[in-house]
Parts: C-alpha cells; structure tokens; sequence
C-alpha cells in the first residue's frame, strides 16, 4: 500500500504542488479581504478563475504529447462571438446555440490536428497561423463588440447555487472534468497521448495509432477551449472579438499548465493540476488588489512565480552526468 | 524439426551499403538459435526484418508455412512475433503497467481498465522472473538492466511464439542475466522459437542449441551447437573478402616510443561505466581503440572531451595536467582536443547549413576580430581545407546535407582540422562510407600522424585496425582488457579479446 502511495505521489506531485500553494495563496486572499469568505465573494472569484482553468485544460491535451496549442485563446474569442449571437431566444434555442458553438469549436480543434498530423507541420506554427485564421472569423462575427446571451442561463452558470452558496461555475469545472478529462486520461487514448509525449519513436515501435491520437486531442482542445468561450458570454453578456483577450488567455494558459505540473515536452501531468495552476494564477493577481499594491506590479508577480515554478522542474537537470543527455 | 519461421535469400541495401546479401535463416520451436558475427555482419538488418521494422528488397518471408510481408512492426507483433530490440521500446514517463499494455490495453466501458492491466503486468513481470519490480513505478526511474527487464515482460505480454533477443543481456547485471538465462529455458520446454544475438561466447555456449554465423551480409554455416570450437567459430566469423589498402606504417617505431605521451591519461573512471583506463599516446602516433561495440569506447572518448560530468582521474597534455569541462575548453589553444563524433548527421553536422559555415563552427574565433567574422579569412581557410582533402562539393554555399556520405565525413573531420589539434579522437568515422573515400581517410590519417598528431581511433571494423593502428587498446566492459601491438595484432586476437576469451591469442590459435 506503501509503495503504491508513493507512486500515486510522484506521479500528480505537480497538480498536489500546485493545489497547495493554491489552497495557500487563496487562505491569504480571503483572510485580507474585507468581506472575507462570503458568497459573493467566492462567486467573482469563481467566476473569474473558471474561465481561465477550463483553456489551461484545452492546453493540457496537446502538451501532453509534446505538442501546443496556441489557438485556444482564439477559439475561445471565437466561441464567445457565436455565442453572443447563437445563445438567445428560448431555451431550447439557446440550449441548442451552444451546441452549435461547441461543434464549431470541435472543428477548429480537428483542423488543427489535421493539419499537423496529414500535413506533418509543427503544432506551434500550425495553431499559430490557424489561431489568427479563428480569430479572424471572430472579428467577422463581432466588428464591435455586443450581442446578448440568454439571461436566465446566464444568471444561473455565474451565480450561486441556491440554499447551499456554491459558485456555480465550480460545478460546471468539475462537470468539463469528469465528463472530458476523466474518461479521456483513462481511455486507450488518452493513454497513447502520454505514450507520445514520452518518446514518439517509442510509441510508434509499440504500434500506437499516433495520428488518430493525435487528431482527436487537438479536436479536444478546441472542444475545451469553446465550453471556456461560451462560459465568457455567460459571465460579461456579450461578444467581443478581442485579440488581446485570445493572446492573454493563450499564454496564461500555457503558463497554467507549467505550474500545474505538466512538462512542455510532454509524456506527464495532468489537467487537474492545470486547473490548479489556472486558479493560482488567477488568485495571485487578486492578491495584489487586496494588498493595495498597484495592479502594475502584477505581470512581474506572475511572471516570478511562473519562474519558480518551472526552475522546480529543472532541478534534476542538475543529476544528468552525460552533457549530451541536456539536449536530448 | 519443421521451422516456423524461415527467411529464404532475403538481400537489404542502404544506399550502396549492402547489409545482407541472399542471406538464409530458419528457427524452429522448442529452440534457442544464437546469431553469430561481427559487427555489421548483417545480424540486426536479419531481425529488423523479422520483426517488420524493415522490408527485405528480395527474398522470402515464410511464417509457419505461408508466405508474409511485415510492412509494419505491428503486423508482426500480430503474427506473434515479440521482439527485444537494443534501442529499447519504452516510454520513461509512463507507469511500468502502462508500457507493457501499451499495444492493446484491456478495457472496460472503453476505458482501460486498471485492476485488469495491472494483473496482465504482475503476470508477465512475475513470468519474466522480475516480480520485485512495481507495476506502478514509472519506467524513467528504474536502473538499465530493470528496464530490459520490463521489455522482457512487455514482449512476454503479447504471448509471442517466436521471441527474439538482440543483445538483450548486454545492459543487464548479472543477477538478471541469470534470472534472464532459466527464463529462456523455460520459454524453450514451452515451445517458442527464440533468436537469441549476444556477443558474449560463454552465454550461446550455455544457451544456444543451433548457431548460425553470418559475415559481411552473407550466411556463413548453420550448426548444432558444441559441435565446433570457439576458435572454430571466431574463424568462421573472420575471415574477409575485400582488402583495404592501407597506408604503409613508418618502420621508426622505436623513435616515436621515446617521445614523451602528447595525451597521458591515468586511472580515468566515470560513474560506473568506465573504470580506471591507462592510456597513452604519442605525437605521430596512431592507437586504436578495439572491442566489441558500446564497452565504454565512445564514453571515453567524450569523457576526453569534456562532455561528461564526474569524470576521475588524470589526464595530461604534453605533460602538464589539464581538466577539460566542456568542448569548448577542449578545442582552446592550450588544450587542442579534437573529437570527430560518431554519428556525423546529429552530433557533428548542421545539415541545412552549407559547407562553408560547418566547417567555420570550430575555428570561429580564429578568423574573427573583435568577435566579427573576417569573412575573407574564413573563405580562404574554407577553400584551402577544401582542397587539401578533396572534398567533393560543386559549390561551398550549397548545404552540407546534400553531400554524399563519405564527403559529409570529411567535412567533419576538416572542421576540426582548422583548429590544428594537437590530440584527434575519431569514433567510427568510416561507418557507411564508400571504399574509396574510407582509403582517402587512412592516408589523411597518417598524415596527421606525421605531422606531429596523437590520433586515437575507435573502429568497428578490424581490419581497419589492423591496417592504421601502431597500438590496439581492446576495451570490454569499460576496461582495456589487452593491448594489442606489431606482430601481435591480428584478428584472431582482436576478436578473441573483444569476447574477452580470457588469454585470447591461446584459445583462438
């Protein structure tokens, strides 16, 4: 029991890393606000670090087969765009505008892995190039921003729930996580993804189906990051085709999946630490707020934690006796 | 007995290098057929085959008694054939359990059902008589000879029917070797056919119940084993039809002995591969470095070159004690250490780059002032190396990677002659090289040596040590076993001490 404890350990040190200095960051968060641990309170916060957590998960599947995605932030604008004209009217019609936003967020997502895997092209151009393509299409939607959301939904995924004053949003997290990341992190799928990440020649000398692995994680991804876009519309009640939206959550994202434990050459870690480093991230910006420190300071906060947390990662480097082994 | 698998007149070429020429082979059940040979004799290109990691250009596959066509490892793993390959097949982050499921993980609902994999993994660990290791331990932490027993497993999960070793043993310690050992026995009684390659002579002498020899590509004999000597059997392996002409040594060899070592290395050790190397070279001359492949030559090389970290041991320059930290010291002024690496596509070439700018990377700063590339300097330098070694390129802008081989490797080699080094380590550098660029090679090669050079060469091919080297260091398992010099150095006893056959010249005469 011992030893599987220790395994179970070293595998998710990095999503239990990032959950502690979460679970930390937010105790200092709470106990320095005014109003404290109120419902409103936890509600905004949800609100905001949902958002953010749900791309980092889209960004998760790639990097764990040593690939990237730099689209997500655009298909996330884009998803919000189409929404804020699809998901209106009844419910039944804007129940059925948001199926119609995450299928159009699927196929971008299948684009992508098209074309890296039939076009063999890098993943970081590839979703560079089709990323501003997606956005693009966004600003066709949206030349300024607007639009409306259904306001019932709305008000219902970004409030609280009633009676027991849980954030909403923090359901529909653990919902995208056990309905997506579970059964694809437990899947021959996902499986292969991991297995590709660690060493691709491997992979493939074991009879893996690289390319079809490969396909449906980026066709994940933009699933991901459209549930991510849709949530956005619900939260401000509009559309904005914002590049500088896509770039932010684009890099945050990525810096989410570093601190929450994944390595950017892929083979290991988990979305579930991503959605920790999301939370984390998101928190430390607040942190300044309630320290009435100026909001200028926070990139270079950020930014330091960030290298904290990927210098951590690189400690073992410091074993490797063979200077070839650094570049390979 | 009937074979059940047969491979008839089977030829492979890599570009004009042929690895196997019409070559036969047949393995039958109940078996352990040991392949036997040199290096490059044709005995991975064999199993590459078998295993579907290459397709022959002619001959047959027949696999219990229909003829196949493996375009794809994975349709043979499919026909039950499990191969343990020396490049091993695993993923470092992935769980113990996962890697030995990878191809078919068992499911449930469509998920991979963990309690049922972690079974078939305990199952196959414990068949493979590594049931200490932990399903759940991630491969990357495990030490080498654990890992290859992982593989063992993994291969024994797909319930092959015909199993093939290549050097699987050559990583493992010697515990595992023998838990390794009653394995294959067992596996044997069960009925499987194994192909089983190693290069140590007591192991196919404890295992082995037919041998088959190949030589330069070809298949050579097929016999019950025990029916001829290990020196019968080193004969059989030797022997070549193609003679290189080799550059005649200078008879002075009494001269050069008195001159004091140009690269002196002593009690040189690093962590756990090498252990304590005695070696010595003077200018003008020529040491080989023998053996059989991977026993600690390239290491040592690297070792000299500053690449490796928590090396022991004290090497001396001309006399005067140097640490070498990185190839960057390595090819400074005072030191002039050269290595020509072994695998010139990856380590020593930048391959979209053109001609000019590789063979300017080493001695950069010797034609720039105040760290700006004299251009003119460069192109002379470039163009006169260029010339004094032939090279063979229409132009010096067109990139590296569009020479052939042989003249790849000169480009390799004139980089570092820029430098004008004073000690140059050659790994291998003519592997894949036609006949005439390799002779070209020989000749530079004592020239350097006649110029005042301490050239150390490690080679694979015997002949060419015999035919450049003054002295033959053969290496075994980390250590020189036995130098090799004048008279004394001929095959017989460069084979029999790469196999380490205890006094070899005795046994293999």
């Amino acid at each position: 029991m011992n030893a599987e404890w220790r395994y179970h350990l070293s595998e998710h040190k990095g999503a239990y890393a990032a959950a502690a200095m979460f679970v930390l960051v937010f105790a200092l968060y709470i106990g320095k606000h005014q109003t404290g641990w109120t419902v409103p309170v936890l509600t905004t916060a949800a609100n905001k670090g949902v958002l953010l957590a749900i791309v980092a998960m889209a960004q998760t599947l790639p990097v764990l087969t040593a690939g990237i995605d730099l689209s997500v932030g655009m298909v996330f604008v884009l998803a919000n765009c189409l929404a804020s004209h699809l998901v209106v009217g009844s419910a039944l019609q804007a129940g059925f505008g948001v199926v119609v936003v995450l299928a159009v967020g699927a196929l971008c997502g299948l684009i992508n892995g098209l074309i890296i895997v039939v076009g063999r092209l890098q993943p970081i151009i590839t979703t560079l190039a089709t990323g501003t393509v997606y956005f693009g299409l966004a600003l066709g939607l949206r030349p300024v921003p607007g639009g409306d959301v259904h306001a019932g939904l709305a008000d219902a995924l970004t409030g609280a729930l009633p009676g027991v004053g849980i954030p909403a949003m923090l359901i529909v997290l653990l919902a995208v996580v056990v309905v997506v990341w579970l059964p694809y992190r437990r899947s021959a799928l996902g499986r292969a993804a991991l297995a590709i990440g660690s060493s691709e020649p491997a992979a493939y000398m074991s009879g893996v189906a690289i390319g079809k692995t490969k396909i449906v994680t980026y066709t994940l991804a933009g699933l991901l990051a459209a549930i991510g876009g849709v949530l956005l519309t619900f939260v401000t009640y509009s559309g904005e085709a914002s590049s500088a939206i896509g770039g932010v959550y684009t890099l945050n994202s990525i810096a989410a999946v570093v601190i929450g434990g994944t390595s950017l050459a892929g083979g290991a870690g988990s979305a579930i630490g991503s959605v920790f480093g999301a939370m984390l991230l998101r928190t430390i910006g607040d942190l300044l707020f309630v320290f009435d420190m100026e909001p200028l300071w926070q990139p270079l906060f950020q930014g330091v934690i960030l290298l904290t947390a990927v210098s951590l990662g690189a400690l073992q480097l410091l074993k490797v006796s063979n200077r070839l082994d650094l570049f390979r | 007995m009937q074979p059940i698998l047969e491979l008839i007149d089977v030829s492979k070429r890599y570009g004009g290098v042929r690895a196997l020429e019409r070559a036969r082979f047949a393995c039958a059940p109940g078996r352990i057929h040991a392949l036997l040979g040199e290096n490059g004799a044709g005995k991975s290109t064999l199993i590459k085959m078998m295993a579907g990691v290459v397709q022959p250009d002619e001959g047959r596959i027949v696999l219990e008694g229909r003829e196949r066509r493996f375009v794809h490892p994975q349709e043979a793993v499919g026909a039950g054939i499990a191969c343990i390959f020396q490049e091993l097949s695993l993923m470092p982050d992935l769980s113990v359990a996962d890697n030995i499921c990878i191809t078919n993980p068992p499911r449930r609902f469509g998920l991979v059902d963990r309690a049922a994999q972690r079974r078939i993994a305990e199952a196959a660990l414990k068949r493979a008589g590594a049931e200490d290791i932990h399903p759940l331990a991630p491969v990357g932490s495990l030490s080498l000879s654990r890992r290859q027993m992982v593989e063992i497993a993994k291969a024994l999960a797909r319930e092959p029917k015909i199993l093939i070793l290549d050097e699987a043993t050559s990583a493992l310690t010697a515990a595992d070797v023998q838990r390794v050992f009653t394995l294959l026995k067992r596996l044997r009684d069960e009925g499987l056919a194994i192909v089983y390659i190693s290069h140590r002579m007591n192991e196919i002498a404890e295992l082995a119940d037919d041998c088959s020899v190949f030589r330069n590509g070809r298949h050579v004999a097929t016999f019950a084993a025990g029916t001829h000597s290990d020196a019968q059997t080193v004969e059989m392996m030797i022997g070549r039809d193609i003679e290189h002409a080799f550059p005649p040594k200078p008879a002075a060899q009494e001269a050069s002995a008195a001159a004091a070592p140009a690269l002196d290395v002593r009690g040189l050790s690093w962590n756990g591969r090498l252990h304590d190397i005695d070696l010595d070279v003077r200018p003008g001359e020529i040491v080989g470095l023998g053996g059989l492949d991977g026993q600690g030559q390239r290491e040592f090389f690297l070792a000299l070159f500053g690449v490796l970290r928590g090396v022991q041991g004290e090497v001396r320059l001309d006399g005067k004690p140097v640490q070498v930290r990185s190839p960057r010291a390595a090819k400074r002024r005072e030191i002039g250490i050269a290595l020509v690496p072994e695998d010139r596509k990856t380590d020593g070439l930048m391959l979209p780059m053109s001609v000019r700018d590789n063979l300017g990377f080493a001695a950069l700063e010797r034609m720039s002032r105040a760290g700006v590339i004299d251009g003119d300097a460069e192109a002379k330098a470039v163009d006169a190396m260029i010339a004094k070694l032939s090279i063979k390129a229409p132009d010096p802008a067109d990139a590296v990677g569009t020479l052939s081989g042989g003249n790849q490797q000169k480009v390799v080699i004139a980089k570092w002659l820029m430098n004008a080094p004073r000690v140059i380590l050659l790994s291998d550098p003519t592997r894949g090289i036609d006949v005439g660029t390799k002779q070209e090679i020989y000749v530079l090669l004592r020239k350097l040596a006649d110029d005042g050079a301490a050239v150390l060469l490690y080679s694979t091919d015997y002949a060419e040590l015999i035919g450049c080297c003054d002295r033959v260091a053969v290496f075994f398992d980390g250590r020189i076993v036995r130098w090799l010099a004048g008279d004394a150095l001929t095959e017989h006893a460069l084979v029999s001490s790469a196999l380490n056959l205890g006094n070899g010249e005795a046994r293999a005469a």
